[in-house]
């Protein structure tokens, strides 16, 4: 599979742009530093070569520029559904004609070996109305609502299939997602509570633990049968991939780091709606923050969500990033470059903001060597603004990826 | 202007009792909506009503007034909500698809904090509704949100609700309201049904109007049929929730075979029909998502309706339909039809004296002008800026919510107890069957 996903991916690159493409901003926010006044990013073959003042890098004569007021790195959203949880919001399941929420099974609470791949849908209508509002890169699949509801993958806004938006054809298994918390218990029979939910991981954990020892047997013979559940588990716990904690409430973000601990696995927490309560106790596990949109619903396991939580995790050196997270109903989608700006309103530094959707996603989510900030050698990944990107009357003008303009209509 | 002078200085004259203390806000920059933008201006407050705005150098501050500076401020007026489902009152149950008897007043906690919250966003004004999983949910009711009191009646825009008319009626079509028996299966059907109801409301009417004064020939009371006589008589009016072009001009042709002009809630195709809207003289309340679909009815939602509808000579409010956008967002969600080409002033007209009007309640609340409630906002900045804080909200002459206040700030920014012990509130059309 991986060879047939490296020559769509191939594919997509010849076609994206062997030209050389200039994008020039009254302001460009590389993403990890000040902004450049009247700056200049020259891109060649799909790839960022030059970024600086209009000064010192001159554009050619006859080349495409792509201009306006503000420039930023393509937007990165770090935990959504795009692709899986459809814009319809329709379930056979529930009784619907149609099915785009392949985002959560509940045939059963643990199932680590669904695959985010088997679902992408790349032309779904909430992708493209993510990318014109400026996500080039997400990092999606399985939402919350199970204690382990399968896997995600990083995707690229772009092309028709998984096979063509695939970040990285060796990673089609991103990390495991996991949630704690009151949604398990209305989706499930079992667990009935905290504590069975957590007991049930971890003897599943126990069980991976012992697959994991075997797999690595030196003969075959005595090497285990197959087993995709056992397979991916055992492949958290040897570090291969990590898990994605969904945890809101205070009691289940400790369970998160008490089980993470025991595991000794790599895991992001996602949410963390109560973050604000457990600062130290968050930045002792070493742990990074994908943080709920701050435009959730402050209910159930989210009623203490806070505006606020950005600027106080920035404050204590935690790291973070943003996500549009899953919605089950309207707007079905949340949109990253919104939600940051919610958090400039209370309080957050406009370019810290901005590090939340480009270069510290990029860092957590593992892919910062390509995207997440303008800098030679880059993905030519890029939105120009015409206006502060966080005002809610500015607009979204154009979008690349990989050098090649996906969206040229200002929204 | 003249004339309040005048009656300023006659108040002057008779000595002021204490509740009637005047009040001064200067230096603020004032969005009345009514007017044009009055800069470094002087609103005068006096027993809950503006008596005068005007520029600082043209408007008297009479003597004994408190005053309260706010140069480098802004005031607009208390937005007014049509569409919310606050406190969670619910409203008709599973028992039958067309319920005119039920009311929102009798369901509404008034020490909810989500009453806060929406303070806290410079809400002072709300239709509060029942759902959309009826063709006919029930009464719904205007309340200001004075935030004193115990009780409901404490918050009325109506002096006597056992006799007045305090609210609309919600109606809906199209999905929602579809389902298995009691409700109806198709859009024909659901039609067939409203249309029924109208149809026994004209029969009781007309009984109504044949007893004259001889009371022993009055039908029998029926809660239900008395509430669409008022709408027949056109002092209730219908909130009616529709997406789809053609959902919403059913609703119209339903509102013009029985004599009546519906508010059309939600609207998201209504810029389709923007031209039928406009003849129809059908006011829109629109509810800004920040994207599409979560259900096929709102595939085509777009932030351009406001201008779309405006063009076309449609009257335009923007609603939280909380908690579809969180109360604390509505000046956000206006911000987005600007984003999307809407007149600034457009816009704040959309969040303030046009959903006032559409509630019938234009006359005394959405616009800061001599005469009318003393309902506003004391905002940071540009009511459309990112970066804006509301920072406290009059209602009546009294200040509601201060954000410098830490029980208040704690409801704006959200926080441990902030809303403790809130259940799930009102889904728009997925709850109360």
């Amino acid at each position: 599979m991986n060879r047939c996903l490296l020559s769509a991916l191939l594919l997509w690159a010849t076609a994206a742009g062997a030209e050389t493409v200039a994008v020039r901003g009254d302001l460009v926010y590389p993403g990890d530093g000040p902004a450049i006044s009247d700056g200049v990013v020259m891109i060649e073959n799909g790839k960022i070569v030059r970024v600086g003042p209009a000064t010192e890098v001159v554009i050619p004569a006859g080349v495409r520029v792509y201009s306006g007021a503000v420039v930023t790195p393509g937007l990165i959203d770090a935990h959504s559904t795009l692709g899986t949880s459809g814009i319809l919001n329709s379930s056979v399941p529930d009784g619907g004609t149609a099915h785009d929420q392949d985002q959560l099974e509940t045939s059963g609470p643990i199932q680590p070996e669904l695959r985010a791949i088997d679902a992408f849908n790349a032309r779904d209508g909430l992708v493209d109305w993510a990318r014109s509002l400026g996500v080039t890169t997400t990092h999606t699949g399985h939402g919350p609502g199970a204690l382990v509801s399968g896997q995600t993958v990083i995707v690229k806004l772009r092309g028709d299939s998984i096979e063509e938006a695939l970040f990285d054809p060796a990673r089609p298994t991103e990390m495991i997602a996991m949630t704690f918390g009151a949604s398990v218990m209305r989706n499930f029979r079992s667990p009935g509570s905290r504590p069975k939910a957590l007991a049930l991981v971890r003897s599943e954990l126990l069980k991976a633990r012992t697959y994991a020892e075997k797999r690595k047997n030196t003969d075959p013979e005595k090497r285990p049968t197959r087993d995709l559940k056992q397979e991916v588990l055992a492949d958290l716990l040897d570090k291969k991939i990590r898990a994605l904690v969904t945890a809101q409430t205070a009691v289940d973000i400790l369970a998160a780091i008490r089980l993470a601990q025991e595991f000794g696995y790599e895991w992001v927490l996602d949410g963390a709606s109560d973050a604000h309560l457990l600062l130290a106790e968050i930045k002792a596990a070493g742990v990074p923050v994908l943080l709920h949109p701050p435009m959730t619903r402050a209910v159930g396991d989210l009623e203490n969500a806070s505006f606020t939580t950005a600027a106080k995790l920035a404050a204590a050196g935690i790291p973070f990033a943003l996500q549009s997270g899953f919605e089950a109903y309207v707007p079905k989608s949340r949109i990253v470059l919104f939600e940051a700006a919610m958090m400039v309103a209370h309080g957050l530094p406009t370019e810290r903001a901005l590090q939340a959707i480009t270069a510290d996603a990029a860092r957590i989510l593992k892919i910062d060597e390509r995207v997440g900030t303008l800098a030679p050698g880059k993905d030519a990944d890029l939105v120009v603004f015409d206006g502060d990107p966080f005002e809610y009357t500015s607009h979204v003008c154009t979008v690349l990826i990989d050098g090649v303009a996906v969206r040229e209509e200002c929204r | 202007m003249k004339s309040w002078q005048v009656f300023l200085g006659f108040l002057a004259v008779a000595g002021v009792a204490p509740a009637q203390e005047v009040q001064v806000f200067r230096g603020a920059t004032v969005h009345p909506v009514a007017g044009p933008v009055v800069p470094n201006a002087t609103l005068v407050v006096q027993g809950g009503k503006v008596v005068a705005l005007g520029p600082a150098e043209s408007t008297v501050i009479p003597a004994g007034a408190v005053v309260h500076e706010l140069a480098g401020r802004v005031i607009i007026p208390g937005l007014v909500d049509t569409h919310t489902h606050l406190s969670g009152a619910g409203g008709a149950d599973a028992s039958t698809a067309l319920d005119p008897t039920v009311r929102q007043l009798d369901g509404v906690d008034v020490r909810s904090p989500q009453f806060v919250k929406a303070l806290s966003g410079g809400i002072t004004t709300v239709n509060q509704m029942s759902g959309s999983g009826h063709l006919m949910s029930g009464q719904t009711i205007y309340l200001k949100l004075r935030r004193t009191g115990t009780r409901v009646e404490d918050w009325l825009l109506c002096a006597d609700p056992a006799k007045d008319v305090c609210g609309g009626m919600k109606m809906a079509n199209g999905t929602n309201s579809i389902g298995t028996s009691p409700f109806p299966g198709t859009r024909s059907k659901s039609a067939a049904m409203a249309r029924e109801l109208f149809v026994k409301a004209q029969e009781y009417q007309k009984k109504i109007k044949a007893a004259g004064k001889d009371t022993s020939k009055l039908p029998d009371r029926d809660l239900g049929l008395e509430a669409l006589v008022e709408i027949l008589e056109g002092r209730r009016i219908v909130h009616f929730h529709s997406h789809r072009h053609d959902d919403i001009l059913t609703a119209l042709r339903l509102a013009k075979e029985f004599g009546f002009t519906p508010v059309i809630h939600h609207g998201s195709e209504s810029y389709r029909v923007a031209a039928e809207l406009a003849a129809a003289g059908a006011p829109v309340s629109l509810t800004v998502v920040d994207s599409p679909g979560g259900k096929e009815e709102a595939l085509l939602v777009r932030w351009e309706a406001g201008k779309l509808l405006r063009e076309a000579g449609v009257a335009v409010a923007v609603n939280t339909d909380d908690w579809i956008t969180d109360s604390r967002l509505l000046l956000r969600s206006a911000a987005l039809t600007v984003r999307a080409g809407l007149d600034p002033a457009e816009a704040l007209l959309a969040v303030t004296l046009a959903p006032a009007r559409m509630l019938g309640l234009g006359d005394r609340v959405g616009s800061l002008e001599p005469g009318k409630d003393a309902d506003f906002v004391v905002l940071s900045g540009d009511p459309f800026a990112v970066r804006t804080q509301i920072l406290a909200t009059w209602v009546e002459g009294k200040k509601v919510f201060d954000r410098d206040e830490p029980e208040d700030r704690l409801v704006a920014e959200g926080g441990y107890g902030a809303f403790e012990g809130i259940g799930e509130v009102h889904l728009d059309g997925e709850t109360e069957r």
